[in-house]
């Protein structure tokens, strides 16, 4: 199954070839390429409508692409994403996400649900639940050790001390939060943002670029996020790809897109007699 | 100024309760006209249709009378809304009671045979309640932990009982060779419904597993030179006590133990039979919860996308659910087989499937004491109003709409949680979901 997945070069953790994802007739994602580097926050960023929950939805298994090839360097050699299903996608491939309209488990604690995450072994620890049920074997142990690791994580995103609560009772800030550690305690070599920091308050949305910071440096996963809000992607993102109306329009350093033409065409429009120049260069572009 | 407003104010809620009072009395006209004014007796020369259009008259004017009192008084626009709302104190506390209460009413269950007063009547009803016990605890996986609505849970019962009852007449088994042969079995029919099944979400899986309920009812009323068809199975061995049997014989229970010979021994031994049986799956679902895959269940419940992001096979946690349900309806299926000594096709059609769902969620979905509770209050109040035949159903009607109104999530509609830190809280129902399959 991966014998024909081709070995990335060692910086690489994401080489996303040739994506194209079609609905019916609507082309929602057209020819994306890009990659994603070990140790660097990527964000994907474009106007409403680009293409970006789409990518994400064909990295993280949710969508087939129609097109392209999803190479991921995983522990045990390059993995094609595009082959595996939505719930391997986690488990064999490492790669977590959290979702635009956050995704909690509402009735169960902030504590149950990073455990949820930690499901794959304790599952294996439970004997598959035969030995579990009896009450022999190791589970205590891991179960301990997924609650140590719970711990850890409900103190590095500050809610240790509503561990016991209903995680639909938290702040929203706390939510977005507690997804994030929801999804790191699957242990992703990738992990995918959707919107993480929407809605949140300028000095959440601080924290959150610290917590992201100390994911990509302590905890060695490559983030990879789309965003709107352009003060987190400047501020945190080591490599900006742009998408506007399915294509990639600019990629690269955060200060090289800033200064984009294209970008600042696709954000902010242009004037009315660059309209013309611009067309012929987008145009120019996209036959060649 | 202000007495001219009160008075503009005064006649216009009255006239709003009297529209409103009139429309439901429309409506009762409406349903009473052809179910209490027409009747069909039968006279010499055939059927006629009788009319009675007083009491139609009275039904109308209770109604109407009823509403408009009700619109002025309780339901009047302005007047707080205190029904249905119970304080969170109030339901923390209910909770922290019924921590004591379930232990409590285990040693009730242990010791109600032993008591000089109890007659055969009340161990009879014992093993009935406990039956119904077993199955809503069976089902509460499947419903009330998973969040699949499961509208043919009998079919599996019917496979207990079948497979029992058939192994028995064509190989001879024992009672005790058969009662895990019963799970697995059903637990193996739970596997076969629930591959193509569980792709479905909400609605459609319900009326795909009502049907599957038709079907095995079905195949057992038509396959008649395996099954018997209508006329069932009987002679159906009775279960011994480890080998010994219940009777007069020398080598019987009695006599072994030195005891006089008594029918009523059986009655006993059946009971605690029961008891064992409904308290192995009450524990089992309550460790169940806590290892990863009860968790799972629980997950699925509140979001399934959120749960394969993480990992979990979805196809394969909701099948698990679905096979052990099914497996412990089996196994109080073939209990229910040995304690008839008969089965017919007519012990499994969809009222049981309805009244162990009733049950279910009477209770508070995924609370085990709040479903044995609605069971002890189904069942037993069923048979309370057995004298009052005609009444049944429609006692049973109202108590569910009361209840209903009362508490939409239950008896119990708190969740507990599965692990704490500091403190184990309740979590409202409002904030758990109920699952769309």
């Amino acid at each position: 199954m991966i014998d024909d997945a081709p070995a990335l070069p060692p910086e690489l953790l994401l080489r996303v070839e040739r994506l194209t994802m079609r609905f019916g007739g609507l082309t929602a994602v057209n020819d994306v390429s890009f990659d994603v580097r070990r140790g660097e926050i990527t964000a994907l960023i474009g106007p409403n409508g680009a293409g970006k929950t789409t990518v994400f939805n064909c990295i993280t298994g949710f969508y087939k692409p129609t097109v392209g090839r999803l190479t991921l360097a995983s522990k045990e050699g390059p993995l094609l994403l595009e082959r595996l299903r939505d719930h391997q996608i986690s488990r064999k491939a490492n790669v977590a996400r959290t979702f635009q309209n956050i995704r909690l488990f509402g009735g169960m604690t902030a504590l149950e649900n990073l455990l949820v995450a930690q499901h794959a072994p304790l599952m294996k620890a439970s004997g598959l639940t035969v030995l579990g049920v009896l009450g022999i074997g190791g589970f205590n142990k891991a179960e301990r050790a997924a609650i140590e690791k719970a711990k850890v994580w409900l103190e590095r995103i500050g809610l240790i001390d509503r561990a016991d609560d209903p995680a639909a009772d938290l702040p929203y800030g706390d939510q977005r939060r507690l997804e994030i550690a929801r999804a790191m305690c699957t242990e992703p070599v990738l992990l995918c943002l959707d919107e993480p920091a929407a809605g949140l308050n300028p000095r959440e949305s601080l924290e959150l670029n610290a917590l992201l910071r100390s994911i990509r440096d302590e905890d060695g996963a490559a983030v990879l996020l789309i965003e709107h809000d352009m003060s987190v992607v400047m501020e945190i993102s080591d490599h900006v790809v742009v998408l506007d109306y399915g294509k990639k329009i600019s990629d690269g350093a955060p200060l090289h897109v800033r200064n984009d033409p294209k970008v600042i065409a696709a954000y902010l429009g242009v004037e009315d007699e660059e309209v013309e120049s611009v067309e012929n260069e987008i145009s120019a572009e996209a036959s060649s | 100024m202000p007495d001219a407003h009160a008075g503009a104010a005064a006649p216009s809620v009255f006239a709003v309760a009297f529209k409103d009072a009139a429309l439901a009395a429309l409506v009762a006209l409406g349903l009473a006209a052809p179910m209490l004014g027409l009747v069909t007796v039968q006279t010499q020369s055939g059927i006629e249709l009788e009319q009675h259009w007083g009491r139609v008259a009275i039904a109308v004017a209770i109604v109407f009378a009823g509403r408009l009192l009700l619109n002025l008084t309780l339901w009047r626009p302005g007047r707080k809304k205190s029904l249905g709302y119970v304080p969170p104190k109030v339901e923390a506390r209910l909770a922290r009671f019924a921590k004591y209460l379930a232990p409590l009413a285990i040693l009730g269950a242990v010791v109600m045979p032993m008591l000089p007063f109890t007659e055969r009547y009340a161990i009879d009803l014992g093993i009935l309640v406990l039956t119904y016990v077993m199955l809503g605890w069976g089902l509460n996986i499947v419903v009330g932990l998973a969040g699949l609505l499961d509208l043919g849970y009998v079919a599996f019962y019917a496979v207990g009982a079948y497979s029992y009852a058939l192994l028995a007449q064509y190989f001879g088994l024992s009672f005790w060779v058969c009662l895990p042969l019963a799970g697995i079995l059903a637990a193996f029919w739970g596997v076969i419904l629930g591959f193509p099944v569980l792709r479905l979400r909400g609605d459609y899986l319900a009326i795909v597993t009502l049907a599957f309920g038709e079907i095995i009812r079905i195949v057992l009323l038509n396959w008649y030179w395996f099954t018997g068809g209508p006329n069932g199975i009987s002679g159906i061995p009775r279960p011994s006590f480890f080998g010994l049997d219940f009777d007069r014989g020398d080598d019987g229970f009695a006599a072994t133990f030195g005891l006089d010979y008594s029918p009523l021994h059986r009655i006993v031994f059946l009971y605690y039979l029961i008891l064992a049986l409904a308290l192995i799956t009450n524990f089992v679902t309550i460790r169940l919860r806590r290892l990863p895959i009860g968790r799972a269940w629980e997950a699925l419940r509140e979001d399934e996308i959120a749960c394969r992001s993480l990992g979990i096979n979805t196809v394969n946690t909701k099948l698990t659910a679905f096979a052990l349900g099914a497996m412990f309806a089996g196994f109080a299926g073939s209990f229910f087989a040995t304690r008839q000594g008969f089965i017919s096709p007519e012990s499994f059609v969809f009222m049981e499937s309805a009244l162990i769902l009733a049950i279910v969620v009477l209770g508070g979905m995924g609370s085990q004491f709040g479903v044995a509770v609605a069971a002890v209050v189904m069942i037993g109040g069923f048979e309370l109003f057995r004298e009052f035949s005609d009444y049944r159903m429609i006692t049973f009607g109202l108590v569910m709409v009361l209840i209903m109104i009362w508490r939409p999530r239950g008896l119990v509609s708190t969740r507990s949680p599965s692990v704490f830190l500091k403190e184990k809280k309740a979590i409202s129902g409002s904030l758990v979901q109920e699952g769309h399959g």
